[in-house]
Order: structure tokens, then sequence, then C-alpha cells
């Protein structure tokens, strides 16, 4: 006789193959919305195939107001999130769902641990089935160490990427620390491989929790540790690693509860989130390995010796009438001072006195890959005006005024040289532009600690200040010409 | 003795999954090449909510009522991952939505 509840695991097949066809979707522009959606209903059907097994199973669901109600807590949750978020809060959002999905995984080991192992029926196998009992208790282990890592680690990129916070009942910003000294990465080796001692430990003693306990708290300082040193704007590759991490803490989540679902589509993440962020490091011009154990920038900055004189919003205005050709490049600074609408109604401004106004994205601007492309969509810039750096590039010969918004490292014509902590990494030549403006508080050196030729060029303009409040003033000024 | 076994997998069983767990890790790796800047931080997030998927393995574990802190653990894993996916898809389809829709010249 046919097993339906077998039959069922059918079911998972058709979600694994609707998780494989999302990823590759999401993977090119004209698909990617489709892929998310085949991906969302991948998982639907996940869910429907595992309640529908537990009910066909023997004695059916047991706990179904738990069920019921941890799916309706996590929907309204899930939703009011997703829905309040601001454009400019994505990042940190994403890594706060990646910290939950690591920490879910990390919860259902514990919790098989926990209730097989006080289970009045728990006796230690016989030696024959020692094999059979040592793979959950591999994987527990296994699940716990990189589960909870990958919690604690997104919360800490979480608040990195917000830059710090806020004392509660007080209005205290707190800035979030970056420290990390050289020897933290021994450190971070010796619990790492306590916690892999822990789990050939807990194999000869299968049963004790406190091992697991022990795991659980090894594996949190670890991810705290492990993000802590690293700077703001390498956060997009730590989250994309911490992604990879808590696709492999589901896939270990699998064996422990033996479901190939969760093995196959964890994995998959996994190995996928590992590619991506090589591809982002790439894009960066980074070395995973550096990101990871070396500090960079902000220990060894370059004291500035040199200075310049700022120029004011109504001398720029004046070099902006009767131009023909603009182009805007946004950087980190305006994602921070919430600009993008006023850098619209500037560029709204220019083309109304028939200026070409376009951007420059630089693959990295920003705090996330394509944050830049997110923003500015949202103050309802065309996206055919978003030009990628190596399209636009060579139009600055012909372009009259490049306006930069809170970049520094991205334009910063030392990567060129090929020397130094930015050497060789691709930038915007807003540089080969007829007149530079740009739009920053201070001449200070950028992430990457180098000083910026660029400001102190003759055909430079800098107009200092919070970017917001600039852009307002120079509209302003423009207007009144 | 019976419910060890009942629960965790068999030696079969385990080979079996040891396999499917290698063959997706190379897919994973062959899957994605080449992506656009700005489809990093759509994929990212769109990965992450597949990574969700252990919201089947809480609901699994929740469904036994017997082991109290057990259970409280699966509940709240339950929430956790079912954060993880909803918010996660629709912050991916929100970002998407939002590349996407301009293209067409705005709302």
């Amino acid at each position: 006789m046919v097993n339906v509840s077998s039959l069922l695991d059918l079911g998972y097949l058709v979600s694994a193959t609707l998780f494989i066809f999302g990823i590759k979707m999401l993977s090119s522009p004209k698909t990617a919305p489709k892929g998310n959606m085949y991906g969302a209903v991948g998982m639907l059907v996940a869910v429907l195939v595992t309640v529908l097994k537990m009910q066909l199973s023997e004695g059916g669901i047991e706990g179904w107001m738990w069920i019921l109600l941890g799916l309706g807590i996590g929907s309204a949750i899930g939703y009011w999130m997703a829905t309040t978020v601001e454009m400019t809060g994505m990042p940190e959002l994403v890594a706060l769902f990646n910290g939950f999905g690591g920490a879910a995984s990390a919860l259902v080991a514990l919790s098989e641990g926990i209730r097989v192992y006080t289970s009045d029926n728990y006796v230690i196998a016989e030696p024959i089935y020692q094999v059979y009992h040592l793979i959950p208790v591999l994987a527990i282990g296994a699940s716990a160490l990189v589960g909870w890592m990958t919690l604690t680690g997104s919360l800490i990129a979480m608040f990195k990427l917000k830059g710090g916070f806020t004392i509660p009942f007080t209005k205290k910003w707190i800035r979030f620390p970056t420290w990390g000294p050289s020897w933290l990465n021994y450190v971070k080796a010796g619990l790492f491989v306590a916690g892999l001692v822990m789990i050939i430990m807990s194999l000869n003693d299968p049963g004790n929790l406190n091992l697991i306990y022990g795991i659980v708290i090894l594996s949190c300082v670890l991810g705290i540790l492990f993000v802590l040193p690293i700077g703001g704007a390498d956060m997009p590759v730590v989250v994309s690693l911490l992604n990879s991490l808590s696709g492999i803490a589901a896939a270990f989540t699998g064996f422990v509860v033996g479901n190939t679902v969760l093995i196959i589509a964890g994995s998959m993440v996994g190995a996928a989130g590992l590619i991506l962020t090589f591809i982002m490091c790439k894009a960066m011009n980074r070395e995973l390995f550096d990101v990871l154990f070396k500090a960079f920038g902000g220990t060894t900055k370059e004291s500035l010796t040199r200075t310049k004189v700022g120029s004011d919003p109504e001398e720029v205005a004046m070099v902006l009438d009767g131009i023909s050709k603009c182009i805007i490049v946004p950087g980190y600074g305006m994602a921070v001072s919430q600009s993008q609408h006023l850098v619209k109604e500037f560029a709204d401004l220019l083309e109304e006195n028939d200026v070409d106004v376009s951007y420059a994205i630089h693959p990295v601007a920003g705090r996330m890959p394509g944050h830049m492309n997110v923003l500015l969509a949202e103050a309802n810039v065309p996206y055919e005006k978003l030009i990628e750096m190596d399209e636009i590039n060579s139009e600055f010969g012909e372009c009259d005024v490049a306006l930069v918004i809170g970049a520094n490292d991205t334009v910063n014509p030392a990567a060129r040289t090929g020397e130094g902590p930015l050497g060789g990494m691709p930038i915007i030549d807003a540089d080969k532009a007829g007149v530079v403006v740009i739009i920053k508080r201070s001449l200070s050196v950028g992430y990457a600690g180098v000083d910026n030729d660029l400001f102190y060029e003759d055909k430079t303009m800098m107009l200092f200040g919070d970017g917001k409040k600039m852009m307002a003033e120079l509209n302003s000024a423009f207007k009144e010409l | 003795m019976s419910e060890v076994i009942e629960i965790f997998m068999t030696l079969e069983g385990f080979i079996l999954s040891l396999t499917v767990f290698a063959l997706a890790i190379f897919l994973g790796f062959e899957l994605i090449s080449k992506v656009p800047p700005t489809l990093h931080t759509p994929l990212m997030s769109g990965a992450n909510a597949i990574s969700g998927i252990s919201i089947v393995g809480a609901l699994l574990a929740a469904n036994y009522v017997e082991g109290d802190t057990a259970t409280i653990l699966a509940f709240l894993a339950i929430i956790l991952a079912t954060i993880n996916v909803v918010g996660g898809f629709m912050v991916t389809n929100k970002m998407l939505q939002m590349i996407r829709g301009k293209k067409r010249g705005g709302k």
C-alpha cells in the first residue's frame, strides 16, 4: 500500500525546485520579481506539506495551538516590519531577519536536543545503533555552533549598519564601537576550536546538555567578536557571509530533524550566499580574508596637513548656470543624510534649464550594493538615469559639472596609482569633469583612511556641511538665479 | 531505545541525506555567477528568506507537546522563522518593485 505521508515528500521536491529557480531568477533583473515569488510559493508548499504530513502521522498534530499561534505572531510581526521599514533601513532589516533565521535553526536543534536527552525513553544506544545515534548528536552541536553565531553576528551587524543606538528612555545616541586588536583573531580561533572540541566531546558523552549549553554560549560570543572589529562599510560583505551561515545552520538542522527540504534549501543558500559574498568582495576590490581578519582603515588614518577653502552654495549655483551636462555621484553620505529627495529636486531644477542630468553609480556606493539605486528610486529618479560606473566613466570628459554628494573613496584618484589601501579599486572618474562640486562634512579621510587629492584640485569646489542642508541651500540658491 | 531510532534517521537515510547535502552545495555554487550590483541586496535578501526554511524544522519540533522547555523553544523558533520568511519575501519584493516600478516611468 502506498503511504500517503511518504508521497507527500514529493511536495518537498516541488518546493526545492521552486527555490532553485527562485534563486537563479533573482540574479537577473528581468526575472527577479518572479524569482522572489517562486521562492515564496516554494516556502508555502513546504509549510503546507509539513503540516499535512504531521496531521497524517500517527496521533496527528498535538501542538496545534503552538503552531498556529507561532505562525500567526510571526506573520504579523514580519508583515509589520516589512511594511513599515524605510527604504534607508532596508539593509539593517535584512541583517535582522538573517539573525532570526539563524536563531530559528539553532532553537530547533536545541529544542530537539533537550526533548530527546531529557526524555524518559532516552537510553544510550547499544553499540550497533551508535552510528545512527551519533549523527544527530553531531548535527545538534554543529547547528548550535553555526546558528547562534549567526544570530549574535547579525545583531551586531545590524547595529553597525545603523551606526549606533539610542539608550532606552533617554535620547542619547551611542555610536556603535569598532574594536579589534590583532590578538583578537587568536581568541576567535581559540573559541572556534573549543567549539569543535566540545562537539567531539558531546559525541563521547551524548545526552550531556551542559556541553550543548556550552556550545551555545561560546557560539554567541564568537559571533559578537567576529563582527565587532569589522567596519561599517564592509558590513554588506559580512551580512552576505552571515546569510550563507544561516543557510548552513538550516542544513545542519535538517540533519537533526531528518528533513530533506531543510538540507537542500539550507545548503543551497549556504553555497550561493558564499558565492555572492565573493562577488561583492570583488566589486569592492577586497579579499574576503582581509575583510574578516584585518582591521582596515580607521586605525592608521593619515593626518591631514592640507587645507581647502570651502565654497558657498551661491557660488556653486552660479557655476551651474548655463551648463549642459551634469553627473551626480552619490555615496554613503547621501544615504546617511537622507538627502535623495533633495538630490532629485536639484536634478529637476537643472533639467528645467535643459541640462542633461544622470547619476553615476559605483558598485559599492552606499551601505549595501544596490543601495543607491533603491534610495534614488524611492525619490522617483527614473531608472534609466542611474548609470553604472563602467558605462558612465567615459562621459565625464564632456561633463561640465560633477556633483559628488557624500562619496569619497569611490572618487579618489589615489586608487589609480595601484598603491595603498585603495590601490586598484575601480573608481568613478569624477575628476575628469570640468568642475567638481563635492558636498561633504569635512576634508576627513574616507573609510580607507586615504587622503583624497581631488578635494584640493583647483577645479574642485567643496561645500562643507550636512548633505541635506547643503542640497537644500544649493536648490534655493539655484532657484534665485 | 525505540525513541532514539524513531526520531533520528537511519544510516541509509543519513547517507542519502549527506549525498543530497553535498549535491545541493555544488548546485548552490553553480547557481549564480554574474549578478549585477543592483541585485546584490535583493538577491541576498531573497536567499535569506529561503534560509527561513528552518520554519519546517520548527513546525516538526513544536508538534511534541510533552517537553515543556523544548516546546517553548520550538514555539519561539516558529515565530522567528516565520518573521524571517514573511518579512524576508515581502522586503525583497518591495526592493524589486522599487527598482522595476520606476523603470516604467514611476507610479
